[in-house]
């Protein structure tokens, strides 16, 4: 052997050292994949499939008893925009009801999202001009309520609003009015309850972004005669656009598929998107319509998802 | 295997070894949630030594769709009446024989042929009561034996009112008010049961399940209620009353029955056959606040259970309506109506 290698010309030589080469990189990408292939299996065993099972089924007809008949149908799209045979078999009329549902459901998350602007950002903005020894109080004060459960929250909110609860004995205590104020039941508490659940969702992101603001350009701001409104217009909300977008992202999404507060605090008169979908799984005994309600909320979560990164990107590369 | 439990048992008997050493088993209960009596299911535990695990569902439907799914390792479920016979039909039943077993001899005639397991070859009484409604007699002093108080509320009930967020419940109420038939496929009528509930939503405070949770907080004045469950809200709320509606009201039972597929299927007879016995029943019962249809259960009964207005059906009273399954025609034309309303 030694003898032969000490013989090879200088192309064998490259030869095998190429062959060495390919046979490192192949390892490499081998490895490379092995690393992967945990997180890849995870994103398709728990992602995709059941993605690709809620798509199928949503093509597919309603078994008798719940479950699904294996023939093809688009009956379930159908069935969110127009009524067949309610109460006359032959026309296919318009139904507003699931896009009355829908809507009622994104106004909900908008108005929750916009509420915790407001709430959130002064917040964020104060935490953020703290001494840095008491930053890290104040945001552990932000996210205590999530050591709690959701549901045990919702509770503690309506155990607060309710007739006979701890704001309408404080309003009749005090002699403000004489009859509990009907606060619970209504959009009012469920709107509410959203902000309280989802305020640190906003708080957070936009803290992260206020923390690297250079305050010496709202400095350089006051010294070119900015007003005060034109610095956080012109200045502070540009800088913190990205937490900003992060967390009404964060809190919009929740709120549109929301499912307890909406229940809890609204009464369970009126149909969220979240409950809607249930429903159909349950009582309604239609999985077909339920996937493909499923998916026109997931395709529009994508839709805006999608409209909003480009536009916030093309505002970056202007910057 | 056989000589060595008898080794086993011998160790046990001279106090070798601790008594959960000859556990046999486990047994996976799936029920309604709060429902389960925590004293029955200790004493199951002790004398059979197996250990039992205890899941809960809050509908029939979620229930169905779980166990359709194959594999979910329960033992036990306990379906309403409607859901039993669709069960057997969709063959995820056990046909255990509980008809065989030695305590079935306690259970009550009139529970043994019934339409949804005739001479109950699946299935045995777990417990059955009534779905009607609660009101406050001091808010309203008129007579309450009528279901007009939730459709066309009197003026001190207005907004004061719970029904339950149930689709069923709910459409046959209205069925029931306007005198039309349940499953009902008539499209003239249905468009009148939905004009009716649409008309009486705007009196509706709340939809929801937890009933004795509003009515003691006084959220509401009116719920509709299964009986159990006013009888616990009146404990608190002394002046509340159970009603028996002239119009007719929903009778129901939950059975206990054994999955088809149940890993722990000696296990599953033995709970059947224990739950027969009268003291068992007793204990079901004494904890859920319904009748469980085992003869000599009373005996072992709680004493305020045995006089409850809630239980004890007033002479006049209509029969219970045990409300069949309805066809998937009917079944889509309630999810619209029932989405109309609440849309």
């Amino acid at each position: 052997m030694s003898v032969r290698q000490e013989i090879a010309t200088p192309a064998e030589a490259d030869a095998a050292l190429r062959a060495a080469i390919r046979q490192r990189e192949r390892e490499a990408f081998r490895n490379r994949w092995l690393l992967l292939a945990p997180a890849v299996g995870l994103i398709g065993c728990v992602g995709l499939l059941p993605l690709a099972l809620t798509m199928i089924y949503s093509f597919l007809e309603p078994g008798t008893y719940g479950g699904v008949t294996w023939s093809f149908s688009t009956g379930a799209y159908e069935q969110f925009l127009f009524d067949r045979d309610l109460f006359d078999e032959t026309i296919l009329t318009f139904n507003p009801s699931y896009v009355i549902i829908f809507a009622r459901s994104i106004f909900l998350a908008l108005v929750a999202t916009v509420g915790t602007l407001i709430v959130g950002y002064p917040t964020a903005y104060f935490i953020a001009t703290r001494p840095r020894e008491s930053r890290n109080l104040w945001l552990f004060l932000i996210t205590l309520p999530f050591w709690t459960n959701l549901l045990i929250r919702t509770y503690a909110m309506l155990l607060i609003i309710r007739d006979e609860g701890l704001v309408n004995a404080l309003l009749m205590g005090v002699g403000v009015v004489n009859q509990p104020v009907g606060i619970l039941y209504t959009d009012f508490a469920v709107f509410l309850g959203l902000i309280y659940s989802f305020l640190p969702f906003m708080v957070l992101p936009v803290y992260a972004s206020l923390e690297k603001l250079d305050f010496r350009l709202v400095e350089a701001a006051y010294d070119l005669y900015a007003t005060r409104w034109r610095v956080l217009r012109r200045v502070v909300i540009p800088a913190t656009r990205p937490g900003i977008i992060a967390g009404c992202i964060l809190v919009f999404i929740p709120g549109l598929g929301a499912y307890i507060t909406p229940e809890l605090l609204g009464g369970g008169k009126k149909l969220m998107i979240g409950n809607m979908i249930a429903l159909q799984f349950g009582t309604a005994r239609n999985w077909p319509f339920g996937s493909a309600a499923a998916l026109i909320l997931m395709a529009m979560v994508v839709l805006m998802l999608f409209v909003v990164m480009r536009r916030s990107g093309r505002q970056m590369s202007h910057g | 295997m056989k000589n060595g439990k008898r080794v086993l048992m011998a160790a046990t008997a001279l106090g070798m070894l601790p008594l959960a050493a000859f556990a046999e088993g486990k047994l996976n209960i799936y029920n309604w949630g709060n429902y389960t009596s925590p004293e029955l299911i200790e004493n199951f535990s002790k004398e059979y030594g197996v250990e039992v695990t205890l899941d809960d569902y809050d509908s029939n439907e979620i229930m169905l769709a779980k166990v359709q799914e194959g594999n979910t390792g329960y033992d036990i479920v306990v379906p309403g009446d409607y859901m039993i016979k669709i069960m057997i039909e969709q063959g995820l039943l056990a046909e255990v024989k509980p008809n065989e077993m030695e305590n079935f001899k306690n259970v009550d005639p009139k529970w043994v042929d019934v339409w949804w397991d005739p001479g109950r070859n699946y299935s045995v009484p777990w417990q059955w009561g009534t779905t009607a409604f609660t009101v406050d007699t001091e808010v309203y002093k008129g007579d309450i034996n009528t279901l007009a108080l939730m459709f066309d509320p009197p003026e001190e009930l207005k907004g004061r009112i719970n029904m339950l967020n149930d689709m069923n419940d709910v459409i046959n109420a209205g069925l029931r008010y306007l005198g039309y038939s349940r499953c009902n496929g008539n499209p003239d009528e249905l468009r009148e049961v939905t004009d009716l509930l649409l008309n009486a939503k705007q009196h509706w405070r709340t939809m929801d399940y937890a009933t004795i949770e509003k009515l003691t907080s006084r959220d509401v004045d009116l719920s509709q209620n299964w009986n159990g469950a006013a009888m616990r809200a009146r404990a608190d709320r002394p002046s509340l009353q159970y009603a028996y509606p002239k119009e007719g009201f929903t009778g129901w039972m939950d059975n206990v029955a054994v999955l088809a597929d149940a890993p722990n299927m000696e296990n599953a007879k033995l709970f059947m056959n224990y739950i027969m016995a009268p003291e068992n029943a007793a204990l079901i019962s004494n904890f859920a606040r319904y009748a469980n249809g085992i003869m000599g259960s009373e005996a072992y009964m709680d004493a305020e259970m045995l006089d409850a207005p809630e239980i004890v059906m007033p002479a006049d009273a209509p029969t219970p309506d045990f409300v069949q399954p309805c066809p998937q025609e009917v079944v889509d034309m309630y999810n619209k109506i029932w989405t109309r309303i609440k849309q």
